[in-house]
């Protein structure tokens, strides 16, 4: 049984479970103590609490000190006092200490208006600096999806927690010592030189404007005021069910209509959607985890099993970069975001009897990593990406923003055609178990030739890492694997490599949540009961949609028959299809 | 996929070290000390290895090297000088000696001489506070090291 | 010491070690082969004998004759005189400074009155790499004798001895092994801190090269009374000496027995093995230490959860330091009651300190509990150098405070020295004088702070950055009335809410040379001198116009002409143009130019 223990703050007798902290004993008589670098996203079971900031202090009777409220557990009998004048003085102090050794450019910050740091600042009442001095100074570091300025880094570490203890990454650590110490990359290399994924979560998480995202908004409008420039747009599942919040909607409205507008209102010349890209790449997907299951079957002992889902780019990348040997394992179909590019520059455009080279595709994504993805050589003809830029939700709110709408009430507009009809099975692609609930709804039915009756898979969903559960096809009882978040992952991929996996098939997203926790995301601020807000508003759109599976998707049927012949055919594999790299250093 | 050259005397030389501590990654800092034991210093591509033997990453690895001062990726000088900072030797002058290095070698601390003989480095209290202040250089150490003591110390390194 | 009718006993502590004490033992064993004494005569290293002022120190037993600054050639004359005439060779008898009496017995020179030996009992008696001589003066006797005791009988004749953590905080021991006793777990872990970091602190270091058996001894005894089978020693890599005596301990104690499984038949196993810092002198607070073992930067956790509740690889953990092991088989051998008869009501035992700074004796001492500071500095110590003024002792190192003149007569203890306004610490003790600039040591001290810093919280991180720089700006006569506001506004908050122990008594020089020397920081501010003439901003040169002769050879000399006067007339320097270079000084030939 919960032991309780009873203790005052400020000035109320309170009752809690032992083992509570000060802070959430606190929250519980409303009183909402102010942290910078503690971080607890309850649903996906992360917590960082290293006490570093300090600005959470508070005075406990009878001691030296004074303490971190956000790791110090009540006691009974203690008597707290949050906003004493020691208290007040002291986080003032401390907060003047952290802005002594920060840029003041907060004008001009990518995080202004959107700081944490700015936002405690300004409730600390903070209004002159007393402690000047040096201030650190560092190379701003570009990657394709990433930016560090670490003159704005705070030392809250949440960054490193997220790369090394939930993403098992190990792109970043603390270096140096005391006044010296900052997060970086081994030898204080470039991002691009490390094994960093481009998942965004350390950018999903900073508190300042230390890590932020590469800003492709400006390339953008020059491209959208050329003439000459057919300029098209695919937007991502998860983008929908955010979307809002840069708009203070509450989390989990679905703005769909409105975004399709926007994009139109922005100059756009074709609105799409990246779901129906999920559709077709739960053909190719599906189709080919069919053949490896049928020759796996048969006794091929060339197929291996499980196989892996491919859509997610961190995800490609960290297999590349730490299990290079299991690197035939994962789907070879590329991610929808790659499929809608590789169509609309040559299925579209030839519909549209416009030049390659005169299309401009960009797409707005939940993700950092699809901006690195699309520049990838191998997503080029003759040098032109198949996908141009790819933005971010926040980047399309911005966007937006500066284009004077007013986003809250715009009428719903739908997306154009062919490439805007999706199914409900492509809407779930945005989150965890979204994927491969897609693929068995079609895979079912190709491989049985029965009507799936029931397409909600309910098994498969939730928030816990990783997840699994048994589908039966006609009598084949098929093992499914969830994981996200890429620790989840690497637990998974180290069965396989030990020949303990039990599944069939693995669905693996690099974000916690899956993409409606990506790290091009509205900014959570921590609480991350958002996430499952999003998760709810993607689901309740699936089960509105008239078709939801993706075989049954009338532009896709068109496509195989008009374009494209048979899923994993010939043409399949040149537009549709990928290889993968070994990206793991070789020391001689 | 980056190739790191590093030559395979070295590089068995590391997968050794980390082997004789079972290659745990508890041992890096029992790895650290033998490698620099061993080379002189820890460059970034020893580091390299020691993170892949040790299945960690190459990040948490330089995090400790740069955390613990005793640990160094610059290869110090023929006759690394280290001047003694304790309270001891402080208060005894040592702040001056070390200036009096640094004048006439011209190098900063923690640089090499452009010949390669000397390195200066500053230390923290080496128990002989009897003696402060305390330079060592190499094995040997020196005692009650005056300013004027400096030129004539060099001397015997020179020749 | 069977069968050898004299000793020659080499110190070759650091100290020793670097003035050759090495070349000495080489040359006194060729010297004893030569005439044929080797069997008669036994050379043996010890360590450190605590009176590095005077090192290399050589003693001669059984009748303890104690020679100071012994050169290699000196073997020769001892031999002959000392060893074979049995004349003692009174040019390197050490002569005491204060009356010039001549001191041939170690019990009596100054540096020893006053003096108890607990924890050094055996430094300097005994060959450390030697376990025999450890165990004929009842070395792991004490351990043989918990053997017969209930796990719980040995906690409590260490808390009933009252003896408290000698590493700084002062945390009864006792109670400290009770809480590791009652976690329950498969494993748990008995870990020696030799990290020992403080500049000028070298109490452990000598414990460790010259009684290495004490500390093995001692965490057995720990083991066995909190339930752990696994002994660890984190000891800085700077101890190459104090690391290969170890070594060479733990290998001889599992010759013997005395660890490994089934312990003198008392089917208790225990072993111990080593770790190595790495230079970070936060790794010497027990959470940071713990990490360090684990292979991680030595980066500090909060309090609760103790290393004894969950410590090295999560498992209870119990922390001591070396000095605090030391007394450990005393106190079981001679009693609690024994023990808790030696200093004041509540710090029992004695104390190691190590003596250092502008003081006549530098070296290691031991005293009881209560001796003033006076004894230590004047009486031990033998008085400021150069018949200088004494002006402030910094105990604690740099968690520690300036003491004045009006702390002499304090007895040292832990709550004496913290309540005023400093701390015991692991027992540095450095001595300043007239000359040292109390703001420079403030400086100095928070210099060490900031470099130390493990840089995880905001206080130390910052703070002791911004401490420094405000105090950097004084020292260099730019400071402002108001930066001793902020001074003492700063180092408040850092007390307040710095993580670890490192940060929340990082100010402690700051503050205290604040309350004892407010005039200096005065001086630095308000009339841009430093009292001390430490700093050469603040120097200024002046003409002493009673002196001066006018021969315009100092103006000659100046090289920004900033000295003007007509000939034969008394010059005037320009203070706003000097830039203290000193050169009319040395140019001057009738000593009218001077510092102020």
């Amino acid at each position: 049984m919960e032991q309780m223990i009873k203790l005052t703050i400020d000035n109320k007798d309170i009752e809690v479970v032992q083992g509570t902290t000060i802070l959430e004993a606190a929250k519980i008589i409303g009183v909402d103590i102010p942290t910078l670098c503690y971080m607890h996203l309850e649903d996906l079971d992360i917590e960082h609490n290293p006490g570093g900031c300090r600005i959470c202090v508070v005075e406990v009777e009878g001691r030296k000190n004074l303490a971190s409220s956000c790791n110090t557990k009540c006691v009974a009998g203690m008597n707290i006092k949050t906003h004493s004048m020691r208290v007040l003085n002291a986080r003032k102090t401390v907060m003047e200490l952290i802005l002594s050794d920060h840029p003041a450019d907060c004008l001009v910050c990518a995080k202004s208006g959107n700081c944490d740091l700015q936002t405690m600042a300004n409730n600390l009442g903070v209004r002159e600096i007393h402690y000047k001095g040096e201030q650190s100074t560092y190379r701003v570091d570009y990657s394709p999806s990433i930016i560090r300025d670490m003159d704005k880094c705070i030392m809250c570490r949440r960054c490193e927690t997220m790369c090394n203890v939930v993403q098992t990454v190990g792109a970043l650590s603390a270096i140096n010592r005391g006044f010296e110490t900052v997060v970086s990359p081994a030898f204080e290399m470039n991002l691009e030189k490390s094994p960093c994924t481009y998942c965004g979560q350390c950018v999903a998480v900073c508190p300042t404007g230390a890590l932020t995202e590469k800003d492709h908004t400006n390339h953008l409008i020059g491209d959208l005021a050329d003439p000459n420039k057919t300029v098209i747009v695919q937007t991502a599942p998860a983008v929908r069910a955010a979307l809002g919040e840069e708009f203070g909607m509450v989390p989990g409205i679905l703005v769909t209509g409105k975004m399709v507008a926007a994009l139109r209102n922005l100059g756009f010349d074709r609105v799409f959607d990246t779901d129906f890209a999920a559709d077709l790449t739960i053909m190719e997907e599906g189709t080919e985890l069919l053949q490896r299951l049928d020759a796996f079957l048969k006794g091929d002992k060339k197929v291996k099993l499980p196989i892996l889902t491919s859509c997610c780019p961190a995800w490609v990348n960290f297999f590349e970069h730490h299990f290079p040997d299991m690197k035939d394992i994962p789907s070879t179909a590329r991610s929808p975001q790659q499929i809608f590019g590789s169509i609309a520059k040559t299925y579209l455009a030839n519909k549209m009897g416009i030049k390659r080279e005169d299309m401009t595709v960009v797409s707005v994504m939940p993700c950092l990593a699809k901006k690195y993805e699309c520049q990838r050589d191998e997503f080029k003809v003759d040098g032109d990406p198949d996908v141009n830029y790819s933005i971010t939700t926040r980047e399309l709110a911005n966007l937006i923003k500066q284009a004077n709408m007013d986003f809250v009430t715009l009428p719903d507009e739908d997306f154009d055609n062919p490439l805007g009809e999706s199914t409900g099975a492509g809407v779930i692609f945005g989150i965890t178990g979204g994927v491969i609930e897609a693929a068995i709804r079609t895979a079912y039915e190709i491989y049985t030739g029965k009507t799936l009756e029931k397409v909600d898979f309910v098994s498969f969903r939730g928030m816990e890492g990783v997840r699994s559960a048994k589908v039966d096809f006609n009598g084949l009882e098929l093992n499914i694997g969830i994981a996200h978040g890429l620790g989840n992952a690497r637990k998974l991929l180290e069965e396989i490599r030990d020949g303990k996996s039990q599944y069939h098939a693995i669905e693996i997203m690099a974000c916690p949540g899956g993409c409606i926790g990506g790290g091009g995301q509205p900014l959570h601020h921590g609480d991350a009961s958002i996430i499952a807000k999003r998760a709810a508003a993607l689901y309740r759109e699936d089960a509105g949609k008239a078709i939801r599976k993706s075989h049954e998707n009338p532009y896709i049927i068109k496509l195989y028959e008009e374009f494209l012949g048979k899923p994993c055919g010939e043409l399949s594999h040149k537009l549709l299809h990928t290889h993968y790299f070994d990206r793991k250093d070789v020391i001689e | 996929m980056a190739k790191i050259k590093l030559g395979k005397d070295k590089l068995d030389k590391l997968i050794e070290i980390c082997k004789s501590f079972n290659n745990e990654s508890s041992e890096l800092i029992n790895v650290l000390h033998q490698t620099q034991k061993n080379f002189g210093y820890i460059p970034a591509e020893v580091q390299e290895v020691i993170a892949r033997e040790l299945n960690v990453s190459v990040a948490h690895v330089y995090g400790v090297v740069t955390f613990y001062s005793f640990f160094t990726m610059v290869p110090k000088g023929e006759f690394p000088i280290s001047v003694c900072m304790g309270t001891a030797c402080y208060v005894r002058g040592s702040d001056k000696v070390l200036e009096e290095f640094i004048k006439q070698l011209k190098v900063p601390v923690g640089q090499l001489t452009e010949d390669g003989k000397f390195s200066i480095s500053c230390l923290r209290c080496v128990g002989a506070c009897g003696l402060a202040p305390v330079v060592t250089i190499g094995e040997r150490t020196y005692g009650r090291v005056a300013v004027g003591d400096v030129a004539d110390i060099l001397k015997e390194y020179q020749g | 010491m069977g069968k050898y009718k004299m000793h020659i006993l080499i110190c070759s502590g650091a100290g020793c070690r670097a003035s050759a004490s090495e070349l000495i033992q080489n040359k006194f064993e060729l010297v004893l082969k030569a005439k044929g004494l080797e069997n008669e005569v036994q050379v043996v290293t010890t360590a450190c004998f605590g009176f590095c002022e005077k090192g290399p120190i050589v003693k001669i037993l059984p009748d303890n004759t104690f020679y100071i600054e012994v050169k290699p050639e000196d073997a020769e004359e001892i031999i002959e005189e000392h060893i074979i005439k049995g004349r003692q060779v009174s040019r390197l008898l050490y002569a005491a400074t204060i009356n010039k009496e001549v001191v041939s017995n170690a019990q009596n020179s100054g540096l020893h009155k006053k003096q108890i030996r607990v924890a050094l009992r055996n430094c300097g008696f005994i060959d450390p790499e030697n376990i025999e001589e450890y165990i004929a003066r009842d070395g792991y006797s004490a351990l043989g004798k918990c053997f017969e005791m209930l796990p719980q009988t040995v906690v409590d004749v260490i808390k009933e001895s009252g003896l408290r953590g000698r590493g700084g905080g002062g945390f009864p021991t006792g109670l400290k092994w009770e809480i590791a006793s009652k976690y329950k777990a498969d494993q748990k872990y008995v870990v020696c801190n030799a990290d020992e970091g403080d500049p000028g602190a070298f109490m452990d270091r000598s414990i460790l090269e010259g009684d290495p058996h004490s500390v093995l001894e001692a965490m057995a005894i720990c083991a066995y009374s909190i339930g752990a089978d696994q002994g660890i020693i984190y000891v800085r890599a700077e101890y190459p000496l104090a690391i290969e005596r170890l070594k060479v301990a733990i290998n001889q104690a599992r010759q013997y027995g005395l660890l490994g499984n089934d312990i003198l038949g008392s089917g208790f196993n225990f072993d111990v093995e080593m770790r190595y810092g790495a230079g970070a002198f936060v790794c010497g607070e027990e959470t940071a230490l713990i990490y360090s073992m684990e292979g991680l930067r030595g980066e500090p956790t909060i309090k609760p959860p103790f290393p004894t509740e969950s410590g090295y690889k999560g498992k209870p953990t119990n922390v001591n330091n070396v000095e605090t092991f030391a007394n450990i088989p005393v106190i079981i051998n001679k009693g609690a009651k024994w023990f808790s008869s030696i200093g004041t009501e509540k710090s029992k035992g004695t104390k190691v300190f190590a003596l250092a700074g502008n003081i006549n004796n530098v070296g290691l001492i031991e005293v009881p509990m209560g001796t003033t500071l006076r004894e230590v500095i004047y009486e031990i110590g033998g008085g400021i150098k150069d018949g200088k003024k004494f002006k402030a002792v910094q105990t604690g190192g740099p968690s520690g405070g300036c003491l004045t003149e009006k702390h002499l007569d304090t007895p040292i203890d832990f709550d004496n020295l913290l309540a005023a306004g400093s701390m015991m610490g692991s027992g540095g003790m450095i001595v300043m004088d007239e000359d040292d600039c109390m703001v420079s040591m403030a400086k100095f001290y928070i210099e060490f702070s900031v470099e130390e810093s493990c840089g995880k919280c905001t206080p130390c991180r910052i703070g002791n950055k911004r401490l420094y720089e405000i105090l950097d700006k004084i020292t260099k006569g730019e400071g402002t009335l108001n930066d001793l506001d902020l001074l003492r506004n700063l180092s408040g908050v850092i007390k307040d809410t710095s993580l670890c122990g490192l940060g929340q008594t990082s100010p402690n020089p700051v503050l205290s040379t604040l309350d004892n020397f407010y005039d200096e920081y005065i001086a630095h501010i308000v009339d841009h001198k430093c009292p001390a003439g430490r700093f050469k901003a603040l120097l200024q040169y002046a003409i002493n116009p009673e002196l001066c002769v006018g021969c315009t050879l100092c103006a000659k000399n100046c090289p920004v002409n900033c000295i003007s006067g007509e000939r034969k007339k008394a010059h005037v320097i320009d203070f706003e143009k000097c830039i203290k270079c000193g050169a009319c000084m040395d140019a001057c030939k009738f000593n009218a130019i001077s510092i102020q």
